[in-house]
């Protein structure tokens, strides 16, 4: 990149964490959010000194983390997050790992002692680099301050392109502090094109499709990644494909699509895993084969051809055998294959789907009344309406939103499907909060998942974010106890909590503003008033620990073998 | 119940039993922690390793004898999205980058 014009260019001087966060501001970022510490304040320093970019303090890197995964999960680009060496970076790294399984683009700019000292056990080192190998699509510990205009768009590129998922740059202090001089800034990183479709293999799925009597769509959280979720219901529409989707892709298809059968696996409905059953093609877009979605892989779908689309080659033929892989982009696999599937009313098969439906739904009870799971996720739905963005912690809660909320549209749903982190409701909630502050952000919590971000309230509060956590307390893990009382002969061990949080003083504490839905007749009334003021608010709801998730499949069992929602009416058998 | 350990002398058997897989990466200090740790995460024995720089050292050339194994296939396939891998070719057990190396680890 030397001077390549004829006049002497002026060079540009900067110290290694000035560059960082004026390539940051190239890069359009305008929010991060992190913890300062020993090893990163060079880069805090010329981050103060930032006017574009608004840093948002976390109480806890973990926090910081969700944060930028919240943020990047609602845009789709990538969202930066920093901490310091040592603890900050230990702390942060199961964000970083959740971000990984989630495919997420973030990137973590961590501090790291200076060059000299690696490897001495000084003070706040860790070997960052080594442990974030296995948990980032790719890191860096950059070696100089001139690496780093390298480093930090290929960061970015890698974390956008193909597969989105997290990148880690680590950076001594000392290159933090190095004054560089260079002529021109590199340009800004961006995600590569889509590889080039293969026709042939377009042909022939779409062949497959033409050929199939009992075809379902299997769509992913690729879908959502790659802008599908439209041509998805086109194609759908067009074949007359139902379509069921993993926890990652609630949203692609609305709800109450016809052609939609919801989720499948572990707690999907009964006539979904029925109908996955009986289908002779599976067209897997975006997905890939997770065991919560399977059941025993063996006896997955026994009956169909499989066609798996995917931007990652690794992922076809890992679990399952494909009768036909495409490694490519969704949405342009899509695209190509649209004109080539035949329109198809398949009356006969639409017919045994609306059979199964209505033999075997989801049976949510208590629908109707807001002190019951189901019927409190959605009272909240019509309260907040189809713009509102959706995230959940880890749990039974979890499970009743994916299930019940009425997802409408992409992008507004936020879970810790992959590496099911408790914690990463709150601080996801935020972040999305941040990026889209016109949005209800609402973020539906169990009592033991939120003790482990609660720290994060008050970041809510200092940072005034619409973000409304809804806590079903049933003062136990109750995930853990379900399991323990179908699966482990009732033996409760370890997940009844004997002391009971006040979480309305604790709020209060952090100052934040709190609703009690046990306080009132008309529950619905109280929930209106949290979710339509602006500002960030708790809502505190009972749920009875003898409330459980059904249907269930049984940790390793097939999906056939689901527990619950049975009897309901088994005249179609 | 006894267990066989397998016969770490007989190069030769085990050898049948291997792939040798050819890795062209960028040369730098954490590649072979990139590469290594997707082997041993998945308990996947690597047999031998040889690392070399290739050209004028902006790239090296690893070296891996691994036992074929069903999983290999998908190892491949991991191997090839790390960031710092350029190619992978894989070569037949015996290959003789390994065999002419036997003379080294002769036990003594
Ligand atoms: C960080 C972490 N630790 C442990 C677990 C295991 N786990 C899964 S669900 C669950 C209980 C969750 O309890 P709570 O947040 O109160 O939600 P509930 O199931 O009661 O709705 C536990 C401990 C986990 N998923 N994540």
């Amino acid at each position: 990149m030397a001077g390549k014009g004829k006049k002497e260019k002026m060079m540009i001087r900067k110290t290694g964490a000035e560059a960082i966060v004026h390539m940051l501001e190239r890069q359009g970022i305008r929010i991060v959010a992190g913890i300062p510490g020993g090893s990163n304040l060079p880069l805090y320093d010329a981050l103060g000194k930032s006017s574009l970019i608004r840093h948002v303090l976390a109480r806890h890197e973990q926090g910081a983390g969700f944060m930028a995964q919240g943020m990047a999960r609602v845009t789709g680009k990538p969202a930066v997050c920093l901490a310091t060496s040592g603890p900050g970076a230990t702390n942060i790294l199961t964000a970083i790992a959740d971000a990984k399984l989630d495919s997420v683009p973030v990137i973590c700019i961590t501090g790291q002692v200076p060059s000299r000292m690696i490897g001495t056990d000084a003070f706040q080192e860790v070997d960052t680099y080594g442990m974030s190998i296995p948990i980032t699509k790719h890191n860096f510990l950059v070696r100089s301050a001139a690496e780093l205009l390298d480093v930090v768009p290929r960061a970015f590129r890698i974390a956008s392109s193909g597969r989105p998922g997290p990148v880690l740059i680590d950076v001594p202090k000392d290159v933090q502090s190095e004054t560089i001089e260079f002529d021109s800034w590199p340009e800004p990183g961006r995600a590569d094109g889509a590889p080039a479709v293969d026709m042939d293999e377009v042909k022939r799925a779409a062949e497959m499709i033409n050929e199939a009597r009992r075809p379902i769509l299997y769509l992913g959280g690729g879908i959502i990644a790659s802008g599908a979720a439209a041509v998805s219901a086109h194609l759908a529409e067009k074949a007359s494909l139902p379509v069921t989707m993993t926890l990652m892709a609630l949203g692609a298809l609305p709800h109450n699509h016809p052609l939609s059968i919801g989720m499948l696996g572990m707690h999907g409905a009964r006539f979904t895993n029925m109908a996955l059953e009986e289908c002779d093609l599976l067209v897997v877009l975006g997905a890939r084969f997770d065991d919560r979605a399977t059941g025993k892989v063996a006896a997955f779908c026994p009956n169909a051809k499989i066609i798996h689309v995917d931007i990652d080659a690794g992922e076809l033929h890992k679990i399952k055998t494909a009768h036909l892989g495409v490694t490519g982009d969704v949405k342009a696999v899509i695209d190509a294959l649209l004109p080539l599937v035949a329109e198809n009313g398949r009356a006969e098969w639409i017919s045994r789907i609306t059979a199964l439906r209505t033999s075997y739904p989801l049976l949510m009870t208590g629908a109707d009344d807001p002190r019951t799971p189901y019927g409190l996720v959605l009272a909240v739905a019509r309260i907040v309406g189809e713009e509102a963005i959706i995230a959940t912690d880890v749990g039974q809660h979890q499970m009743w939103t994916a299930q019940a909320y009425p997802f409408s549209r992409p992008q507004r749903w936020l879970t810790s499907g992959g590496l099911g982190t408790m914690g990463f409701g709150l601080p996801a909630a935020i972040g999305a909060a941040l990026a889209s502050p016109e949005s209800t952000v609402v973020s539906f919590s169990g009592d033991g998942s939120l003790l482990m971000n609660i720290q994060e309230l008050v970041t809510a509060v200092e940072e005034d974010v619409n973000v409304k956590v809804i806590v079903m307390d049933n003062h136990s893990l109750g995930l853990v106890h379900q399991q323990q009382e179908l699966f482990y002969g009732n033996r409760i061990f370890a997940a009844d909590f004997k002391a009971h949080v006040d979480f309305a003083a604790a709020a209060a504490a952090f100052g934040m503003k709190s609703y009690d839905l046990a306080a009132t007749d008309d529950p619905e009334a109280i929930l209106h008033q949290a979710l339509t003021s602006h500002g960030p608010c708790l809502v505190h709801a009972h749920i009875d620990i003898s409330e459980k998730v059904y249907p269930m499949v049984p940790p390793g069992a097939a999906n056939k073998d689901m527990i619950g929602d049975e009897n309901y009416d088994n005249t179609i058998a | 119940m006894t267990t066989q350990l397998p016969e770490s002398g007989d190069s030769k058997n085990a050898a049948e039993k291997c792939t040798v897989l050819e890795v062209t990466v960028n040369n730098h200090p954490g590649v072979m922690s990139h590469v290594c740790g997707l082997f041993s995460r998945r308990a996947f024995n690597v047999e031998g390793i040889l690392c070399m720089p290739i050209g004028d050292g902006d790239r090296s050339r690893i070296w891996l004898m691994v036992n074929e194994d069903e999983r290999l296939d998908q190892m491949v396939k991991q191997i090839e999205k790390l960031e710092d891998v350029l190619g992978v070719n894989r070569h037949a057990a015996g290959h003789e980058v390994f065999a002419r190396l036997e003379e080294f680890f002769r036990v003594q």
